[in-house]
């Protein structure tokens, strides 16, 4: 399992409801089926994907995030997930708020754009960071809407969100002290486990 | 005509004929004393009898499923893309019952059988039946096939409505449904497309009250419009475009009210082939059904009410672009069921075919139809030992 999943499934209860904004293949959603017991949904709309889900008997459901949550009704689910797609929707700040309209809790992970390897391709060469982890160019990427730590900090503050947890991890998904101390300097991916 | 069955057919196939002496009450309030449904089988009933899957028929349909009735036919069941070894409701894991409903003219009771009490034919007055109806005398089916409780039943249309209705009517005797380009209720509109049909039907002067058999008459014209109608509300713009466009048949403008365009020389053979096979009164009674339909009419209008009975998965699959039942529709019955908290997965798939695309072999439709179906086959399997 992915080490991101590994630290999120321990905020997660047994027997609880979760629904999973881009839920990707569904593996996450299996696991926690299995081992937690829970009951829920994952969203997703890359048909392949979509298909993976259904494979593992993963209920599904092909909806974009874009066209609104709506359909979900106020404290429905016990947590709302959304791994590593928070950079990709086109308001990140209404679907925080749509997060918690519909879970009692929710965590969020997303790539940290303060990190020191982001801050010195931008310094030294002047260009939107390309990597192995994030491998696209500014046009044709799916991720219109970076952000830092610092950043969603200051939008959890803004918004009343209450922070139960945080962490960031590298791109290996382990934290280090380092990255305890300067979060927004070290930390490549954010975790955050919120509520209202 | 086939000139050899291919390998993922179901092969030759014979319909059979149910028969029940036991009352069945009907919900507008007559009574059937005695019916017969006419149904195929394919595939092999398992030991516990589990593997069962019922295929619902929609408005035009009927028993005749998958396979050939003969080595002439000029084609195989109406669902054939879907339902053979291999395929996704695989006839190698399961055992599939097709009918055709109550009030059909395809050999099931109906406007065209000999009405017990009065010794002559029932003809328009065969009693209104609905879906409700259909679910409840399937569910006798079911009992004479000895299947407790069906894998999965399945739908598209009218038959998505059928599967819907059994999930709330019978939660312990189903383990999924799906349900296909189908909608929770017809919207004004569709109903109105109906009305349509039902009038061109009715004014025809061979339609003679419904008493058409007996003057050896019948509303062809009238059927062959309602056809028509449906017909094109079943293909999208784009797909009839792409079809037709605007091609002339004789390559040029004539001036006159004949068949000039490719797509009305279609629509009129379309509507010609319709009106010499189906019977007027059944068109008449299953277009009623589908405007009768509404589930949470009896839960106070509230459909998550209606779909908190169920017990079973779900499956449910609507087309872009298909607009006599939009995926909009489905899409309500998708939220019903997450309000109702049920396990329910949705699929939107993009197909340019409209309404019809329920029944074409599209691969991203295909694929999930199967990658579903398989898991439901595990689950038969797993239970088995």
């Amino acid at each position: 399992m992915r080490t991101d999943f590994q630290i999120i499934q321990a905020w997660i209860d047994s027997h609880s409801r979760v629904l999973d904004l881009g839920c990707g293949d569904g593996s996450f959603l299996k696991y926690l089926k299995e081992h937690k017991q829970t009951q829920g949904y994952g969203l997703e709309i890359d048909p392949e994907n979509i298909e993976r889900c259904i494979e593992k008997g993963i209920n599904v459901i092909e909806q974009d995030l874009d066209k609104g949550l709506s359909n979900f009704i106020d404290n429905s689910f016990d947590t709302v997930l959304m791994a590593q797609a928070l950079q990709a929707v086109h308001y990140p700040h209404l679907v925080l708020e749509e997060m918690l309209r519909i879970g009692r809790e929710c965590i969020i992970t997303f790539p940290n754009f303060g990190h020191w390897r982001c801050r010195l391709y931008l310094t030294q060469r002047g260009k939107m960071p390309v990597s192995k982890f994030m491998p696209y160019t500014w046009y044709n990427t799916p991720n219109i809407h970076f952000c830092t730590f610092k950043d969603f900090e200051e939008l959890c503050q803004q918004k009343q969100v209450r922070i139960l947890n945080r962490m960031v991890v590298d791109q290996t998904h382990r934290g280090d002290w380092i990255s305890r101390l300067m979060p927004n300097l070290f930390g490549e991916i954010a975790i955050y486990h919120l509520t209202r | 005509m086939p000139e050899q069955i291919p390998p993922d057919s179901v092969g030759l196939v014979e319909p059979q004929l149910a028969i029940f002496n036991s009352p069945l009450e009907l919900t507008c309030g007559q009574t059937l004393s005695h019916y017969e449904l006419a149904y195929e089988t394919y595939g092999q009933l398992n030991s516990n009898k589990s593997n069962g899957i019922l295929i619902c028929h929609a408005l035009s349909g009927h028993h005749h499923a998958a396979g050939y009735h003969s080595m002439e036919d000029r084609k195989p069941g109406w669902w054939d893309n879907y339902i053979g070894p291999g395929k996704p409701i695989d006839t190698n894991h399961f055992f599939v019952v097709a009918l055709n409903n109550l009030g059909g003219c395809h050999g099931s009771t109906g406007p065209n059988s000999v009405n017990p009490d009065s010794k002559k034919l029932y003809g328009p007055e065969f009693p209104i039946v609905t879906v409700k109806d259909w679910v409840k005398s399937q569910a006798r089916l079911a009992d004479m096939l000895g299947i407790q409780q069906w894998a999965a039943v399945i739908g598209g249309s009218l038959g998505g409505m059928q599967a819907l209705q059994w999930s709330i009517d019978y939660p312990d005797r189903l383990k999924h449904a799906v349900v296909i380009a189908s909608a929770p209720k017809l919207t004004a509109q569709n109903i109105a497309f109906n009305e349509v049909a039902r009038q061109a039907i009715m004014s025809d002067e061979g339609f003679h009250q419904g008493w058409y058999k007996q003057q050896n008459d019948y509303p062809k014209k009238g059927l062959m419009l309602a056809r028509m109608v449906g017909h094109i509300t079943y293909l999208s713009d784009d797909a009839m475009r792409q079809k037709f466009g605007r091609d002339l048949r004789s390559g040029k403008i004539n001036f006159d009210f004949g068949a000039e365009f490719q797509v009305e020389s279609y629509l009129r053979y379309q509507g010609e082939i319709f009106s010499e096979n189906f019977d007027a009164n059944t068109y008449l009674l299953m277009t009623k059904a589908l405007d009768y339909f509404d589930p949470a009419k009896d839960y106070n209008d509230d459909l998550v009410a209606a779909l908190r009975q169920a017990k079973c998965q779900f499956f449910i699959m609507s087309f872009t672009t298909d607009w006599r039942f939009l995926p909009e529709r489905s899409k309500e019955i998708v939220d019903a069921l997450l309000s109702a908290k049920k396990d329910v997965s949705y699929l939107d798939i993009n197909a340019p075919e409209g309404h019809d695309a329920f029944l074409l072999p599209i691969p991203r439709y295909k694929n999930a139809f199967k990658a579903y179906l398989a898991r439901v086959a595990d689950e038969v399997k797993s239970n088995e030992n």
